[in-house]
């Protein structure tokens, strides 16, 4: 029997197992959503805005593991996505976005609602497609899936014409593909793997140093079992927050710009490093020259592009993160006899570190303190809740002092930086767990740039709970302006409208507000409680600083740890602020 | 460092595209590209002339490499390989200068391909330095037009010495 090329899109997202898609009909994708309207298996959720419904396609495939899908129509559709794609490509998500085109035979044409889409996304998609054939779109599809969810994950985005999902065709979803230019090798060298047990056995002051790709690959297991096994401590970045216990003795926190002191006095001495699906980024490294200058590096990522990028690697092993660690762990565990005690001084030279400047923040009896109310939500959601960011000052007080215990936990915008990511992202997620506590902890400046969301959460009944740690500034931006530019606030002031209660309010949602530390644990608890769609505004210190602080430009066992540190700083460099490569 | 990247492809809709834009995006020089059929209608060879350092040529060809499109990479500076490259050069000529025209274009074994009364089209065909040679003589006459095709390049034919060529033979006699 033949089908349409619309029944044919829905037919092959069902053997992919879809079960939500995050979706905005137009013109051209209108045969795929009469199509939808009979379809019981996927949940349709509607979004407001286009980038919302695809960083909620990111929260679901960042939470699950699984590809998060989208729906949108061609032009303005496609083009509102595009940020959320290199959102995507930047932070390796697992996506499928599909865009409606206008039909091929107006191509070109500068048709109504037209946008070379495939021509625009190309540099921030893994890959994608342009269907041109009804008979190709079955392939296409599979190919997308196949490519989004394997080798080092990533969105890509198949456009259809609004002919072929009209033409029909018989259907065949092929079973297996076979792409010959792409075929992500899994198994790491042996030789290599054997280099780096030597290694590992041979070091004094060994640190793992693991990111997001431990959570793509599903390695968290095998990640502490070398820890433990091998005695080592470990750190996460941003991207691989949940991937280590946040409560291990083993674990260090974040490293970088404003990672921990002994997380990053740990990298800066020590004699190895274990780099475990992270990718040097600038945040990470501070100035590169300066990185870890008595370490070796031991460099496991699927990604080869990611080897010797920034960093070079002593034993690059280019795989499956999970499969790389299993063979290794067994090697350790053959070679790495009494291991432990030869670390003891490593482990008591970080514990004195750790008590030198711990995380810190002066909570007083009036003033609500950022950190304190992240503090509240981590105690209140017993550390279980699916926690969200935007970006900014806020999202490194999340990563610094909510302890994640799970993968898949902390989702956040890491590479790109993009504001208006965290609440729809608590969207997805919440979509794909409707039982589980999900918050979005945002700034006053990045929760409008999705606020329309709040419309999609209400529809739905998904009670994602959002706290703003609202500061009435930029605070990120105030922060620099304040350290690096002589306190000279551009356009960095927000506060005043809106009102976050009455807007909440507009939406249908719940709004509280705190404007005291006494207020803040009850007013969490009851938006807790209530099961809905929350937003909490929180008055927090309007010049709270984030601390420490990796200075740009600095090497990063360099930290500052308050103003007046800052201060010092900077009139010890005669008002030379910028002297590295680092940007902004 | 100048490096002469031999790149196969799926011979699809916007891969040129993919390739330029990843040097463009990640900012890697591109001296010249050329691209053609293969046997293999469904493949094309893409043969890109770059510069950069160890680090950054491995970056690009691990970059290349990871395109979904792209089959194999071949960095031709690793191993021998012979490189052509074939110009198109009009030159204007005075009465006086066509004779010299000719002379140059003798010496170099270019060809005359087109002619008018105060013109002459030259092919010539040659490594890099042979191709710029003969602009640099021919300029003094007057370069009215160039065209590069860019370089192209192929490995060269790995040939087995005389002595594994010996031992390959004396083990097929006693095989």
């Amino acid at each position: 029997m033949k089908l349409t090329g619309s029944e044919i899109v829905i037919k092959c997202l069902k053997k992919e197992n879809v079960d939500v898609l995050f979706a905005y009909p137009g013109g051209v994708n209108l045969p795929i959503f009469d199509v939808l309207y009979d379809e019981k298996a996927i949940e349709v959720i509607l979004c407001r805005h286009e980038q919302g419904g695809t960083h909620m396609a990111e929260g679901y495939a960042r939470a699950t593991g699984k590809v998060g899908v989208v729906l949108v129509t061609s032009g303005p559709g496609a083009t509102n996505t595009v940020t959320a794609i290199a959102d995507a490509a930047m932070d390796s998500t697992p996506m499928v976005i599909l865009t409606g085109q206008v039909p091929t035979y107006a191509m070109g044409n500068d048709a109504f609602q037209e946008a070379d889409v495939v021509g625009i996304t190309r540099p921030c998609t893994k890959y994608n497609i342009l269907v041109k054939d009804v008979r190709d779109l079955a392939q296409a599809m599979k190919e997308a899936f196949y490519i989004a969810g394997s080798g080092r994950p990533g969105p890509v985005l198949v456009d259809l014409p609004k002919d072929v999902v009209l033409a029909k065709t018989e259907f065949n979803y092929p079973e297996n593909v076979y792409i010959r230019s792409y075929s992500p090798s899994l198994k790491g060298n042996k030789w290599q793997i054997k280099q780096a047990a030597q290694e590992i056995a041979r070091a004094k002051k060994p640190v793992i140093y693991a990111g997001g790709g431990v959570l793509a690959s599903g390695a968290s297991k095998e990640v502490r079992e070398l820890a433990e096994a091998a005695q080592i401590p470990v750190t996460n970045t941003l991207m691989g927050l949940g991937g280590f216990p946040g409560t291990h003795p083993l674990f260090l926190g974040m490293l970088g710009m404003h990672g921990t002191y002994w997380a990053n006095m740990a990298i800066h001495n020590s004699d190895l490093i274990i780099a475990i699906g992270s990718r040097f980024d600038d945040r990470v490294t501070g100035r590169a020259a300066d990185f870890a200058p008595s370490a070796k590096i031991i460099q496991l990522d699927i990604d080869p592009t990611s080897v010797h990028k920034v960093i070079k690697a002593d034993v690059p092993i280019v795989g499956d993160a999970k499969t790389i660690l299993s063979d290794l762990i067994q090697q350790v565990k053959a070679s790495g006899n009494g291991v432990a005690g030869k670390r003891q001084p490593w482990m008591k030279q970080i514990e004195d570190w750790k008590k030198e400047h711990p995380l810190s923040y002066d909570q007083g009896d009036k003033i609500i303190k950022p950190q304190y109310v992240i503090d509240k939500i981590y105690e209140l959601t017993q550390g279980d809740a699916i926690i969200s960011t935007d970006v900014g000052q806020h999202q490194m007080w999340a990563a610094q002092y909510y302890k994640f215990d799970k993968p898949r936990t902390f989702l956040s915008s890491g590479g790109l930086g993009t504001m208006g990511f965290g609440f729809p992202a608590a969207i997805g997620a919440q979509a794909a767990f409707p039982d589980r506590q999900v918050v979005c902890i945002a700034g006053d400046g990045g929760i409008v740039m999705n606020i329309q969301e709040m419309a999609t959460a209400v529809q739905y009944g998904l009670p994602v709970i959002t706290v703003v740690i609202n500061n009435k500034y930029l605070g990120m931006v105030r922060q620099w302006q304040q350290l690096f530019y002589k306190g000279r606030y551009s356009s960095s002031f927000i506060g005043g409208p809106p009102d976050f209660v009455k807007l909440a309010e507009a939406f249908g949602a719940v709004g509280l507000r705190a404007l005291e530390v006494s207020e803040v644990e009850p007013v969490l608890k009851e938006a807790l409680s209530l099961k809905k769609p929350v937003l909490v505004d929180v008055h927090v210190d309007e010049e709270e600083n984030c601390y420490p602080m990796v200075p740009a430009g600095a090497a990063i066992h360099e930290m500052v740890f308050s103003d007046a540190d800052s201060n010092k700083q900077a009139a010890k460099s005669g008002g030379k602020k910028t002297t590295g490569v680092l940007t902004a | 460092m100048q490096h002469i990247i031999s790149v196969l492809v799926e011979n699809k809709f916007g891969v040129l595209s993919r390739i330029s834009g990843l040097f463009s995006g990640r900012g890697f020089n591109i001296e010249s590209l050329s691209v053609g059929p293969t046997l293999d209608p469904d493949v094309s060879v893409m043969t890109i002339v770059t510069i950069g350092d160890d680090q950054i040529v491995e970056q690009i060809t691990k970059q290349l490499n990871k395109l979904v499109d792209v089959i194999k990479v071949i960095d031709l500076t690793e191993k021998e390989y012979v490189e052509r490259e074939t110009a198109l050069i009009k030159i204007n000529t005075l009465k006086e200068d066509r004779a010299e025209a000719l002379r140059i274009a003798d010496i170099f074994r270019a060809r005359i391909i087109d002619s008018s009364p105060n013109t002459y089209t030259i092919e010539i065909t040659g490594d890099v330095k042979k191709v710029e040679a003969i602009i640099n003589l021919l300029q003094p006459l007057g370069i009215k037009n160039l065209i590069r095709t860019g370089r192209i390049a192929i490995p060269r034919e790995e040939v087995k010495s005389a002595v594994s060529r010996e031992t390959s033979e004396r083990r097929a006699v006693s095989g």
